[in-house]
């Protein structure tokens, strides 16, 4: 009994020690890219570059997936709102769960998966190929040749594709509502007009930015410090999608909190 | 000159350098020989400031690497070349990107004319034709790429350069090139070089001074003639095998 309790307590001792060295490498990865900000001839070509190429490669699949988002839930409002609900109701539903949550939030995940993982395999492959030893070694620094534009991009560009589903979700539930449903674009927007206030577009963008945060800084945590070749590679790509994931839920629902109560 | 007093390293329980000394004076070329897994690429990442020390002190030009601010270890690592056992090529850039992140001086890097010039020259100087600027690391033979990493490495002029294994993975006629390449570095530019191996052939045609490090320890220090006579029973176990060729 007492050798489960002092094993039990070697656990939580190690694991509590762990995630420790976690804040700690992480505060020093996020201090070290500060101290690399002096250097924007360094960055700023990189960051464009990095935006380019998130906002290009992604906008597809943020379109394609918030464009079914939309149609969902306008289908879904339409089968549940019967009876004495007016049908214009819709249009206040799709468009505000679409901006307030569907949109920052399947656009959040997606990117998480998709320049998460590309961003940690990246910097991973650099950590265990000696790359980023080769670019320490020639006096400079990886922050500002690697980590800043990165974190940049996602800030630069994923807000900006919060937008683009915001709009393409609600012009596809608009579009799914008046094939299926009795409504005319007049209920619709009446509907998206009623409970609109500008808060809400304001709102879905702030969570854009804290979504793009997390995605850039822990995918490049990961794979920054990534350790033990080929498999360890594949860790550091897993962890940095699970756990982006997981800080997106987490944010959306503190942000809820603390911005709309 | 590198000097290198009471260095010791470990990782997790594992001890790799143990109270190592080692000088390396003004333009010498020493091969430090080992066995694989003893923390031959560890000590040399200490003298770069990849690595920091457990304990003990590392030296370059009179500046305690373990000590110096980021900045200051930035300016010192634009005096050393390091040559990566992979090459460490940037696997997003062409052959002329990667040697021109070579050129540590921002002014000289900036200068498009002066850089396509340097790189063209470094590129000559390891063997390399000119239309080899434009290809991918991926499109590289394992002898180029090491080639290409040299010629990055010196790219920037610098007063040491440290090989970590240049020539393992290459066959017997790539790693002939490479050693001439080494000694003719070593004799046109004047570097001094610390140079990583288990090939003790290489060792013996392109040092002026080799070591022996094994149990995270140097246990002997010599010219290759001092080395060759050497009756320490562990140097002697070392060279067995490689001895009759090495004095071939």
């Amino acid at each position: 009994m007492s050798s489960i309790a002092t094993q039990l307590q070697h656990r939580t001792g190690r694991a509590v020690l762990d995630a420790l060295a976690h804040v700690g490498r992480f505060a020093g990865l996020v201090m070290e890219m500060i101290r690399g900000l002096p250097e924007w001839r360094i960055w700023l070509p990189r960051t464009m570059q990095e935006a380019y190429s998130i906002g290009v490669g992604s906008l597809f699949i943020v379109i394609l997936i918030s464009s079914f988002a939309g149609a969902v839930t306008a289908l879904q409002a339409g089968y549940q709102f019967t009876g004495n609900i007016p049908i214009y109701v819709v249009g206040s539903l799709v468009t505000e769960s679409i901006v307030l949550e569907l949109g920052p939030v399947l656009c959040g995940l997606i990117l998480a998966g998709r320049i998460g993982a590309r961003y940690a395999a990246e910097l991973g492959t650099m950590r265990v190929t000696e790359q980023i030893d080769a670019l320490e070694s020639l006096g400079r620094a990886p922050s500002s040749h690697l980590l800043i534009p990165r974190v940049l991009g996602c800030l630069l560009m994923i807000p900006i594709l919060v937008i683009f589903a915001n709009v393409m979700g609600v012009l596809a539930g608009w579009a799914a509502a008046k094939s299926a449903l009795p409504i005319s674009d007049q209920d619709f927007i009446y509907g998206a007009r009623v409970f609109w206030r500008p808060f809400d577009a304001y709102y879905s963008i702030i969570k854009g930015f804290f979504f793009a945060g997390a995605i850039g800084l822990i995918s490049c945590y990961m794979g920054y410090t990534t350790q033990q070749g080929a498999a360890g590679v594949g860790r550091s790509t897993t962890g940095a999608v699970v756990t982006a994931s997981v800080i997106i839920l987490l944010l959306d629902t503190l942000l809820a909190k603390l911005l709309l109560h | 000159m590198i000097e290198i007093k009471n260095l010791a390293k470990r990782f997790g329980a594992t001890v790799i350098l143990d109270d190592v000394n080692l000088t390396v004076r003004e333009g010498d070329t020493l091969a430090l020989l080992g066995p694989s897994g003893t923390g031959k690429s560890v000590l040399l990442k200490h003298i770069i400031g990849l690595l920091r020390p457990d304990s003990g002190e590392v030296i370059v030009d009179d500046q305690h690497v373990e000590l110096l601010s980021r900045k200051d270890l930035s300016t010192l690592r634009r005096s050393i070349g390091y040559v990566f056992q992979n090459g460490a090529l940037f696997d997003s850039m062409d052959v002329f990107e990667n040697i021109r992140l070579g050129l540590t001086d921002q002014k000289e890097f900036r200068n498009l004319e002066y850089a396509k010039e340097r790189i063209a020259e470094c590129l000559r100087l390891v063997n390399l034709p000119e239309d080899t600027q434009r290809k991918m690391p991926a499109e590289l033979s394992g002898g180029m790429r090491k080639r290409v990493g040299i010629a990055r490495a010196i790219a920037g002029r610098p007063k040491y350069v440290l090989y970590d294994e240049p020539t393992s993975g290459l066959d017997p006629v790539n790693s002939d090139i490479i050693d001439a390449l080494i000694m003719r570095l070593d004799t046109e530019l004047n570097v001094t070089g610390v140079m990583v191996t288990h090939d003790v052939r290489g060792a013996f045609r392109t040092a002026d001074r080799i070591a022996l490090l094994t149990g995270g320890k140097i246990i002997a220090e010599g010219t290759p003639e001092e080395f060759r006579a050497s009756d320490n029973p562990e140097v002697r176990a070392f060279l067995e095998r490689d001895f009759e060729l090495a004095s071939s």
